[in-house]
């Protein structure tokens, strides 16, 4: 649990690098198609920080930014975050409506389009981890917040807050013009590491 | 000289007249600025969690039940007089709408035991913001025990 975060091998990390790479590559192609744009991504990374740096994972602490959280439930229990600037997420909406956006004053519809986008980028990430892995994983309601960058991402890792570490596999998705620039973060919960791992066959002990 | 420290999550620092002591982006932290208005010394702690389960406790500042009492201890050693201290608090929102309990609940757990540990300390608040639905920084003026209060809902208030 808490521990294995401290004894990962560099096998344990190519693996969990590997299923963050099938998740996001996934996750991407539904982007793109939902988009009807191309969308990439970088190679997805294993990053384990200090929870007290949590805060400062997507830049300014302060930075007003739009993002999705989703709960992961079954097997192995998780999170999934999804963070977008305001500027992305004007673009983002530019994209999928023909009419002004005021980042200030989003309407509901709007919100609901953001959500969807959430829900429809983890939706693909957890098909791919469950394809893989033969778990099955799903995912909560999407819930959505609009605040300081700092204040959404240590409320969303709560799950893992009694740890000293998180342990987070993180992707950026960017569009050819970097018009559209998201983080999305998959949080295991504590215990959660060990059962991705084994389900692949993956010895922790 | 003043100095401005920035306190991270689940830290603590204790200053003097005229230090700005800052915490930025609570959301379901609670942050805590404790103030003896007659020494002038200053603390404050951004914590996470209402309460520690972990015997070894690396991080006694990320929980309210040890980080409360160990700042107040440091305070003591910096001058201050524990019966003049007093709190504004700040922090505990529901970031996300529609989300799962858990996070409903944690910022409100957070405050509970906040106000329960101070209220066993006799320390009296003297200002809050707390609650709602968005993030909020910190900014405490050890020369005046002033906090500032800057949020994107609510923009800047002092409590």
């Amino acid at each position: 649990m808490s521990d294995l975060i401290n004894h990962l091998t560099s096998i344990h990390k190519d693996v969990l690098k590997e299923i963050g790479n099938i998740g996001a590559g996934n996750a991407a192609t539904a982007f793109a198609q939902f988009l009807n744009t191309r969308i990439h991504m970088t190679v997805p990374s294993v990053t384990i920080v200090p929870i007290e740096d949590v805060p400062e994972l997507t830049g300014g602490v302060e930075s007003r930014v739009i993002s999705v959280l989703l709960r992961v439930t079954g097997e192995s229990p998780g999170s999934i975050l999804l963070v977008f600037s305001e500027n992305s997420t004007l673009n983002l909406l530019e994209m999928i409506t023909d009419y002004e956006i005021d980042i200030n004053n989003l309407e509901e519809v709007e919100i609901s389009a953001v959500m969807e986008i959430g829900n429809i980028l983890s939706g693909s990430y957890l098909n791919a981890i469950n394809q893989m892995t033969g778990l099955n994983l799903f995912q909560s309601v999407p819930a959505f917040a609009h605040d300081m960058a700092g204040a959404i991402l240590s409320s969303s890792m709560l799950s893992i807050a009694e740890n000293d570490y998180a342990l987070l596999i993180e992707t950026k998705f960017i569009n050819g013009d970097e018009e559209i620039e998201g983080f999305f973060f998959y949080i295991p919960d504590p215990g959660s590491l060990e059962k991705i791992l084994n389900s692949l066959g993956i010895e922790t002990t | 000289m003043s100095e401005t420290v920035r306190v991270k999550m689940a830290e603590y620092h204790v200053g003097k007249s005229p230090d700005v002591l800052i915490t930025i982006g609570l959301g379901s932290c609670v942050g805590i600025a404790l103030y003896d208005d007659i020494s002038k010394v200053g603390g404050l702690i951004h914590i996470m969690l209402p309460k520690s389960n972990d015997t070894e406790n690396l991080k006694p500042a990320k929980y309210a039940d040890t980080g409360i009492p160990l700042m107040i201890e440091k305070m003591v050693e910096a001058g201050a007089v524990r019966e003049n201290i007093t709190a504004k608090i700040a922090g505990g929102a529901h970031m996300f709408s529609s989300s799962g309990d858990m996070v409903i609940q944690i910022g409100k757990r957070n405050i509970e035991a906040v106000c329960q540990i101070l209220e066993d300390l006799n320390i009296p608040i003297t200002g809050e913001d707390l609650g709602k639905d968005y993030g909020r920084t910190m900014e405490f003026y050890t020369e005046d025990g002033r906090v500032k209060i800057r949020s994107y809902k609510k923009g800047e208030k002092f409590i």
